[in-house]
């Protein structure tokens, strides 16, 4: 038996790394099941090539899951891993830098033979398993190809497919390690290959021979406990943030009695939104597959225009095609949910790493003045209440509306302490009713006090009109081309979207007093990582606040207020500077940006340096 | 409730906006024939729907009192089909031109064509870019000189026809500006069919491309150069209705009468994939000695394919049988933790 000792800790992370045929991504989210149904805080952070088998063996195929679990408050997936599990030696130079010294690497010693020496570029004399580079960490060399192979030698399956359970040996050995329940992987297993026996067992015997060997084996002298995290009371479920936006979605239908119409093209990172809805269509959700994007979001303001609730959703790439018709639906004045899930850009760019660059594209994306309403998620979690949000405001306000995910944010999966339905905020839809020949004419653009039109169903009589993408004549809809008829339209439309500040929660501080000598000003996905650098900066008694946009167009009523209450203002950003542009233009201050482009999120350690410096 | 239903008449389906395109301009006769058409199809005016695009054809909507939206170029059809999937009660027409539906839009064309919605397409075909002042559209011949190519343009055009076919249109007609009684018939068959209705009307620009079709209008060319196609009948054409086509194996031939029987030509069969395809291609240039007639009529009809908006929602109404899902269910998910 083992003679390892327990110790307690009150955070860990860990990193997955391998090839991307590996099975790392899947490894980590077993494990994020488990910590989570165990009461642990936890971020994840999946990082993982655009190929879907990227060259074998390469550092280009690495693909690396990132999880951060704790007993206390867990913000973000962690800036360094504490404990680096790497499959091959690509995956070790990929990821060693973001280890921290001391830390532990467990390494897949089959993966480090000449071969894979090779194709990672590392000559055949500095193996870093033998040839001491890696002094420093704690090693544990383990051949995984191996033991899997002797625990499946009488399976009766090829070589491929035992080695495809070598993933079950790692995450059986990091349940050992952390005293992890193997329960919720087995039924996963037992589920998912339900109707192939052989591998099912395959599976589950070598989970099992994971464990064991952290059991039996001398190797490690530790096993590490973490306790459940103290968070707020209630049921929690775990949910990544593409899923959590579908269902915010599907909540807006279920809430505001309409039928969901998901007009979309596929796109990384915005795929899974498409995936999750269509499972749903027993909640009376429609989704359609377009043949570009351009006819992703024309069905859509189709379906709009027929009385649904009606979403696109893409990356930037795809939002770009969309733009004419975003106009269009500013000109139409039709509900309609603009989902982008941004990736790093311009144009390709990098689709499976996270940027924050199409701010300026959902601000001004578009020809003509065409403002639309703009909101973004925060968390994983917060991606279904913008969500719902979005809809909500396209509604109720007759007005395109972007919701803005990441892809960091959207793969990213944390603890949620779910809302009941009944709890949601309304959403409250009316239809312009039938009229009858003694009736007045009806009058399509014919405002109310959010100024919004009303939505005159085709099918309804006596409401037959015609919309369009001409400059229409004010209350009539007609087509115009009176100059002072345009401008009133252009400032019309504007209004209309800054009067829906009438109509969303004021600004609160997420961190800090609403006054001091610093405020961090963040948005979208750098929540958590912006959050944990102001605990940091006020731990060490620093007069730093942070508040976190999450309505952008309009603002909160009283951003600028907050603003003026700071001698600095500091607005991070994974870009070249965008919020900042438009903070510094509509309130005239001096705000700083920070900026952060290789793809990645912001580690806090960083930010605290930047506040630091700017401080100092 | 017993409201009295008058019949419509076409002046019902007229909107009070003043009709802005050029005197003469063929736009017009099919504005009369669609108005003349919709009140014998006894539903109510508020079902009718026109989707347009961009160009002049796109203004049509705007000149209809039903429900209609003119929208973005080349973009009419995949709105409709957003429209008509949500809505498949509707009737759902979209007005389209030669450059809308075969240039910008030619990717969302053939995507709803193999789709096949219930909906009614009108291709107002002139050869020409009118609303942007006369350059070259995808269906202009080749060598056709305008403002964008003053020594030709080097294109070759686009087959409308063929092209629906060859996207699994399951109604494909043709039919022209001139012809009153032969658009009436033709639109009307169109409505009735169960799926996509491709109907490519040849219209004058009588401002940028006058005279493009001259010879299949004017009296003395016409009926040497149309083919009417009708259902069960020999193909037979000419100034005295002396020509016809027989078929050598899948090679068409012009015959004349009075060396061949009628009963021996080739007899027009509106379900014959085939035969279609090889109609489709009676595209030569009519001042070319050995050109076919061009045939107007419908060329195909396939009412054996469900249409998309059947498909599409019988899979919902499968779904939502069992009543709406349970949306806290939903949320929940399939593992639930709780913190005391």
């Amino acid at each position: 038996m083992s003679s390892s000792v327990d110790k307690e800790l009150e955070s860990v992370v860990i990193r997955f790394a391998g090839d991307s045929g590996d099975g790392m991504q899947l490894t980590g989210t077993q494990f994020t099941n488990a910590a989570a149904l165990f009461g642990n805080d936890l971020a994840t952070f999946p990082d993982f090539p655009a190929e879907i088998r990227a060259p074998i063996g390469t550092l280009a195929g690495v693909s690396g899951f990132q999880i951060h679990f704790g007993s206390t408050k867990i913000n973000t997936p962690g800036d360094m891993s504490d404990v680096l599990v790497v499959m091959n030696v690509a995956a070790l130079k990929a990821n060693l830098k973001g280890l921290i010294k001391g830390g532990v690497i467990i390494a897949n010693s089959d993966g480090f033979d000449s071969k894979n020496m090779r194709l990672a570029n590392v000559p055949e004399d500095q193996n870093p398993l033998t040839d001491g580079s890696l002094a420093e960490y704690d090693l544990k060399v383990i051949d995984v190809t191996k033991i899997t192979r002797a625990a499946l030698a009488d399976s009766g399956l090829g070589t491929k497919e035992i080695d495809r359970c070598k993933n079950m040996f790692v995450l059986g050995l990091i349940y050992w390690m952390y005293h992890r329940s193997m329960d919720s992987s087995i039924e996963f297993i037992k589920s998912k290959f339900k109707k192939n026996e052989a591998v099912m067992t395959a599976n589950l015997k070598v989970l099992q021979a994971g464990w064991s060997y952290g059991e039996t084996t001398e190797m490690f002298a530790n096993r590490y406990t973490v306790a459940p995290a103290k968070m707020n009371p209630g049921v929690y479920r775990s949910i990544m943030g593409n899923q959590a936006a579908a269902l915010g979605l599907v909540s807006a239908s279920v809430k505001s009695g309409l039928p969901l119409f998901y007009g979309t093209y596929p796109i990384t990172p915005a795929s899974d939104i498409l995936h999750e809805l269509s499972r749903h269509k027993n909640f009376n959700i429609k989704t359609f597959q377009a043949e570009d994007e351009i006819a992703a979001i024309c069905s859509s303001i189709g379906a709009s225009f027929g009385g649904n609730l009606a979403i696109t959703g893409s990356s930037g790439p795809g939002i770009a095609l969309k733009g004419e018709a975003i106009g269009l639906a500013t000109m139409l004045e039709l509900p309609l949910v603009i989902v982008n899930v941004q990736r790093a850009g311009p144009s390709t760019g990098l689709p499976t790493k996270t940027e924050q660059a199409d701010l300026m594209q959902a601000y001004f994306g578009r020809n003509g003045e065409c403002p639309v309403v703009i909101l973004a998620a925060q968390s994983p979690v917060d991606c279904f209440n913008m969500a719902y949000e979005a809809c909500r405001i396209a509604l109720e306000h007759m007005i395109p509306v972007f919701f803005l995910s990441d892809g960091y944010i959207a793969n990213g999966s944390e603890p949620w302490l779910f809302p009941q339905t009944k709890d949601l905020q309304d959403i409250k839809v009316e239809f312009a009713p039938e009229r009858g020949n003694n009736d007045d004419k009806f009058m399509p653009y014919l405002r109310d006090e959010k100024l919004s039109r009303p939505w005159a169903l085709p099918g309804t009589k006596g409401l037959e009109h015609r919309i369009g993408g001409l400059e229409k004549q004010n209350v009539t809809g007609n087509i115009s081309y009176d100059p002072n008829n345009h401008e009133q339209m252009v400032l019309l439309r504007q209004e209309k979207v800054d009067r829906v500040a009438d109509y969303i929660p004021l600004q609160t501080m997420d961190n800090g007093p609403e006054t001091g000598d610093l405020l961090i000003l963040g948005w979208g996905g750098t929540y958590g990582a912006l959050k944990t650098a102001t605990a940091i900066l006020r731990g060490e008694g620093l007069n730093v606040s942070h508040a976190h946009l999450r309505y952008i167009n309009p603002f909160p009523k009283n951003l600028g207020e907050i603003l003026k209450g700071f001698k600095t203002v500091v607005v991070p950003e994974l870009n070249n500077g965008q919020l900042v542009k438009i903070i510094r233009d509509k309130y005239f201050i001096d705000a700083i940006p920070y900026n952060k482009i290789q793809g990645l999120p912001f580690m806090s350690t960083e930010v605290v340096n930047k506040i630091k410096e700017i401080l100092a | 409730m017993n409201e009295v239903v008058e019949k419509l008449t076409s002046k019902d389906f007229a909107s009070d906006q003043e009709v802005r395109w050029c005197p003469g301009c063929g736009d017009y006769s099919i504005l009369k024939q669609v108005q003349t058409v919709l009140p014998d199809l006894g539903r109510p005016k508020e079902e009718f729907v026109f989707i347009s695009g961009i160009g002049c054809s796109s203004r049509f909507p705007y000149y209809m009192d039903t429900f209609g939206m003119h929208s973005i170029h080349g973009r009419a059809t995949a709105i409709a089909t957003g429209l008509k999937a949500t809505r498949p009660e509707l009737s759902v027409w979209i007005i389209t031109g030669d450059g809308d539906s075969m240039s910008i839009g030619g990717n969302h064309f053939i995507h709803m064509l193999r789709r096949n919605p219930d909906v009614n397409v009108l291709l107002f075909n002139n050869q020409i870019y009118g609303l942007t002042k006369g350059q070259y559209s995808p269906t202009s011949e080749q060598g056709k000189v305008t403002k964008s190519s003053p020594i030709g343009s080097v294109d070759y055009p686009f087959n409308p026809i063929a092209l629906a076919l060859g996207a699994d249109a399951t109604f494909v007609a043709r039919t022209l500006d001139r012809d009153p009684k032969h658009q009436q018939a033709v639109i009307k068959r169109g409505y009735e069919h169960k799926g996509t209705s491709m109907v490519e009307i040849y219209q004058n620009c009588n401002v940028f491309n006058d005279g493009a079709f001259e010879v299949y209008t004017e009296k003395g060319s016409k009926k040497e150069n149309i083919l009417l196609m009708e259902n069960g009948k020999p193909l037979i054409f000419g100034a005295n209705d002396d020509k016809g086509i027989m078929l050598d194996g899948f090679k068409p031939i012009i015959v004349n009468l009075a060396d061949v029987s009628a009963n021996d030509l080739w007899i027009h069969d509106e379900t014959d994939l085939v035969k279609a395809t090889i109609l489709s291609r009676f595209y030569d240039d009519p001042t070319h000695p050995d050109h076919k007639p061009r045939p107007f009529g419908v060329f195909y009809v396939n009412s054996n394919k469900n249409t998309f908006d059947e498909l599409f929602n019988n899979q919902m109404d499968a779904a939502m049988a069992k009543g709406l899902g349970d949306l806290d269910k939903l949320i929940a998910g399939n593992e639930t933790w709780v913190v005391n």
